[in-house]
């Protein structure tokens, strides 16, 4: 079952591993995620699980209310 | 959105602990070997805060189900054991982690890790009461009091026993600070993170414990 909102967060997560692709060999570009020892890339990953975590629980949070209402 | 504002707060506070969470400069003593390990202070520390404070909401509920024996208290007490028993679990195996590359064994035997395991044994043992009575109400009562009794175990296990005797965490014997942190390698910079840290995990179990409660409370 995906709903819209899985569908963007997992377009998201995609798009974040593409900046583990963009490293060639050599030349790396000091951004965020790069610089510090590429720790920008972990907290990128935690602030992934994070958000998919957080939209998972609001929208169970959703589902209860709804049947409460009932 | 009034009553929600603190599933807010909990994922500010979270979001804030797992980013500057990193950045936040550490010490780093002569001395002491933790490194950057030191920041697991924001990640494994926290499953022990919550622990404690599921495990306290679900004891006052416990007792009040005692008092007014009213089926409600049942349920907020035994779904708060349960997220304060997934914590503990959660704090041990990160405990182990850093253990395995902080002591050299993920399991030493050190006197805060047997108290923790103990601690959350005893609360498997009251699931497994629980699950063992096919009477409501009497799975209710016997629960509660096995409850407060398991409560009552966990100071000397994780409170009391630790400070008594040599322990690899600090605040053991002749060591400084209490059983979680030792002030003299704690900056400021880390308390602001510590704290945040502290409120925001125990926030995010205290909302999965309601989710829980409400789906209880709908199919009761």
């Amino acid at each position: 079952m995906f709903t819209s909102r899985g569908c963007l967060l997992l377009v998201f997560m995609v798009m974040l591993s593409a900046t583990l692709f963009a490293q060639a060999p050599g030349a790396e570009p000091e951004n965020m995620f790069t610089s510090n020892g590429k720790l920008g890339v972990v907290i990128a990953v935690v602030v992934t699980l994070l958000v998919g975590l957080f939209l998972y629980l609001i929208s169970l949070d959703r589902k209860i209310s709804r049947l409460e209402k009932k | 959105m009034q009553k929600n504002w603190w599933k807010v707060l909990c994922i500010i506070l979270l979001l804030y602990t797992c980013t500057y969470g990193f950045l936040v400069p550490v010490p780093d003593p002569p001395g002491v070997p933790l490194k950057q390990t030191i920041r697991n202070l924001f990640f494994h520390v926290p499953m022990w805060i919550g622990m404690m404070v599921f495990f306290s909401i679900s004891v006052i509920n416990s007792i009040q189900y005692l008092r007014y024996l009213n089926p409600k208290y049942d349920i907020r007490a035994t779904e708060f054991a349960r997220t304060g028993v997934v914590f503990g679990l959660l704090g041990l195996f990160t405990g182990m982690i850093w253990a395995h590359f902080q002591w050299g064994k993920a399991w030493s035997g050190d006197v805060k890790q047997n108290g923790a395991a103990i601690a959350v044994l005893m609360y498997f043992a009251y699931f497994v009461l629980k699950g063992s009575l096919q009477d409501e109400e009497k799975q209710a009562r016997i629960g509660a009091v096995f409850n407060v009794f398991a409560f009552f175990m966990l100071f000397p296990t994780i409170w009391i026993l630790p400070r008594l005797s040599e322990s690899l965490h600090p605040g053991g014997m002749g060591s400084e600070g209490n059983p979680g942190l030792n002030p003299k390698d704690t900056t400021n910079a880390m308390r602001s993170v510590m704290y945040p840290a502290f409120i925001g995990w125990t926030l995010l179990g205290v909302w999965i414990s309601t989710l829980r409660i409400r789906i209880k409370l709908l199919s009761a």
